[in-house]
């Protein structure tokens, strides 16, 4: 046993990757994600429209934080601000009582929202039989009129399958992919791929192909399933949720191919890629409101493709956003997508083709004579 | 069907021409030069370490030299069959030949006839269904063997392609590799066998990353400098630094050649021992360790 015990740790050392995933990953983990985990509301963005929209300010309190005042708008402006994301409660005065619209799609801040807003009712009503039994008292506000828009019913699984869709396109676009590439390294195809007539363009294009179908038509497949089986509505624009998962898509099989691209065998890839997965799961806003995450761990939030997806998918199923209003995540999607894929086609360049030939390739079957000269600058075909 | 070898041209030829490769403070070649000709079988051999492989994959095009030239024609004419056998597990034997094919833009049909007569002649044509990772090592190397020169390459690397095989499977890939040659392709082949050396048209001798001998089999054994003899010992003193073991007695190797009684003639595989030998014995002089 001790033979066994010695040999293991000799072959722990020398795995670097490993030992460090064991020693100093959880302790990471463990900072970044203890100041992630939280489903506390400290701040919800407010809007506030109609001609007493300025005494709204003065008149909610923490956690309620006004955002944007319109007093010549109505409701229509309000919902267009909770539909676009800019805040999650508005709040339309007017002839009559105030109306508190609140973006259900934001479960734990729309649910946060409604526990002040009863607390603030409850509150009054206190007050109120203090002085005299009347419900409101003289001077006192009238109480709002609470909707819940786009998931009145606050149900957990309308927020969470768009954003499980976006779980799944990981799952397979960087762990499937990256175990992919990597087993042409493994299985000793990689340098025979290296010498043949194929681009190293065309390798990469063919190798991630078949997994962005796979992973299309698993979106489709958990969409679908959204839907049918646990009621998620599906109110803006399919095209628009598409384009959004077709950049989603590029940068996480880009991701896969990266991990790939620096993996020796499957198990640092599955270790690699476990470490770019499990973030953008806790970190995305997928489970945790991204107000909730602690700001020093917050941008990480921002660097990872999920958490726009997350925006679009929602965006897109539960508020129909239109493109318009969703540009700032397609836009950091695809900046994402071309930082990820540029990387990764570089990578996969060196990777594939350790020495790239220098000259001609000559016509296809042709025998043009390729001389590679490691002195010149270009190689020559002679 | 397109001609054999239509890369192959008379007076063409492809190799090395002072060739450097350095891994780190390695140099795993040392200046070689190389030429391997259409038509003829190339067998490039050395103990280990002694950069066969690494010769391969310069001609092969999957590494770069750090100095020198490489002559080969382009991928679309060049076959390789790695250390490994390159084929993919998961894909079975006509699926792997298939991929092949598409990668080389071979059409389909002549594809299907050419792959088809390779695989039958190699046997293989009743596993055709049969999973690469499934294959014993014999059949994943035959299979590797006709994957490479399926498109007809004008130059035909293979690593070690008869290693570890069986000599029924050793038999029907020679059978592959002089049918790519009768075809005009250029073969070079690494290989341990020493035996299986002496078939080849050329053989180059590397050790250390240097070339040692190069030429015919024959003209490589009429090179070897002094004579050999035979002991049932090995020789006390000097003279047991330059013997060896083989086929249960002892091979002395006298570099003088003064005496010729009692020698034996050589073959390939004395004459590879003796100019390694005689690298080593030059680079550790009399009273130092060397074998």
């Amino acid at each position: 046993m001790w033979a066994m015990i010695v040999k293991e740790f000799r072959q722990l050392r020398r795995d670097r990757r490993t030992l460090a995933m064991m020693i100093v990953m959880p302790v990471v983990l463990l900072i970044v994600f203890g100041y992630a985990a939280s489903f506390d509301v400290t701040t919800i963005p407010t809007v506030a429209a109609g001609p007493e929209a300025g005494q709204v300010t003065h008149l909610v309190g923490e956690p309620f934080h006004v955002v944007a005042t319109e007093p010549s708008q109505g409701r229509a402006w309000a919902e267009q601000q909770l539909r676009d994301g800019n805040a999650a409660v508005a709040v339309v005065t007017g002839d009559g009582r105030p109306q508190v619209l609140i973006d259900g799609s934001q479960l734990f801040t729309a649910k946060a929202a409604i526990a002040e807003l009863s607390a603030a009712a409850a509150k009054a009503a206190v007050h109120g039989a203090a002085a005299g039994g009347q419900a409101t008292p003289p001077g006192s506000q009238p109480q709002p009129v609470v909707t819940v828009l786009y998931n009145p019913d606050l149900n957990t699984s309308d927020i969470m399958i768009p954003g499980l869709a976006g779980v799944v396109l990981v799952f397979v676009g960087t762990i499937i992919t990256s175990l992919g590439v990597v087993r042409e390294r493994q299985s000793g195809t990689l340098e025979q791929l290296a010498v043949m007539p194929l681009k190293p363009r065309d390798v990469f294009l063919g190798k991630i192909g078949p997994y962005f179908a796979v992973a299309a038509l698993d979106l489709a497949i958990v969409v679908s399933i959204g839907v049918g089986l646990f009621g998620v509505p599906f109110r803006g624009s399919l095209a628009v949720f598409a384009l959004g998962a077709l950049l989603f898509l590029f940068v996480t099989l880009g991701i896969g191919v990266l991990i790939s691209s620096v993996s020796e065998n499957q198990g640092q890839a599955i270790q690699l890629a476990f470490m770019v997965t499990l973030p953008q799961i806790l970190l995305s806003g997928l489970i945790f409101p991204l107000s909730s995450i602690a700001i020093g761990v917050r941008w990480i939030s921002y660097l990872l493709p999920l958490t726009y997806f997350n925006e679009i998918s929602r965006g897109v199923m539960l508020r129909a956003e239109p493109l318009s209003s969703l540009w700032q995540p397609f836009l950091f999607l695809a900046l994402l997508g071309a930082i990820v894929f540029t990387l990764a086609s570089l990578r996969f360049r060196a990777y594939l083709a350790p020495a790239a030939p220098r000259g001609g390739t000559g016509s296809p079957r042709s025998a043009q004579k390729v001389t590679s000269a490691a002195s010149a600058p270009s190689g020559s075909a002679g | 069907m397109t001609a054999p070898g239509a890369a192959g041209s008379a007076g063409d030829w492809w190799g090395t021409e002072d060739v450097c490769v350095r891994f780190g403070d390695t140099l795993a070649l040392d200046h070689v030069w190389f030429r391997a000709e259409p038509g003829r079988v190339s067998a490039v051999v050395g103990g280990d370490g002694a950069g066969r492989t690494t010769l391969l994959r310069c001609l092969a095009g999957a590494l770069a030299p750090a100095s020198g030239r490489v002559r080969r024609p382009g991928p679309m004419a060049t076959g390789y069959l790695s250390a490994g056998s390159g084929i993919y597990p998961d894909l079975s034997v006509t699926e792997n030949l298939a991929f092949r094919a598409a990668a080389y833009q071979i059409p389909p049909q002549e594809a299907r006839e050419r792959g088809g007569e390779l695989l039958a002649r190699a046997g293989l044509d009743r596993v055709g269904d049969r999973l690469g990772g499934q294959l014993s090592g014999g059949m994943r190397q035959k299979l590797g063997v006709i994957a490479a020169m399926l498109h007809r390459p004008a130059l035909l690397v293979l690593d070690e392609p008869t290693t570890g095989v069986d000599p029924v499977s050793r038999a029907d890939l020679w059978w592959l590799i002089a049918r790519a040659a009768a075809g005009g392709a250029a073969v070079v082949l690494a290989t341990s066998y020493l035996d299986e050396a002496e078939r080849a048209h050329d053989v180059l001798v590397l050790d250390a990353g240097m070339v040692l001998a190069s030429g015919t089999a024959e003209q490589i054994v009429a090179a070897m400098p002094g004579t050999l003899t035979v002991a049932g010992a090995r020789p006390a003193g000097e003279a047991g630094r330059r013997a060896w073991r083989r086929e249960g007695r002892w091979r002395v190797w006298d570099p003088t050649a003064g005496d010729t009684a009692g020698t034996i003639a050589p073959d390939l595989q004395d004459a590879v021992t003796v100019a390694i030998l005689a690298r080593e014995l030059a680079l550790v002089p009399a009273g130092g360790e060397s074998r």
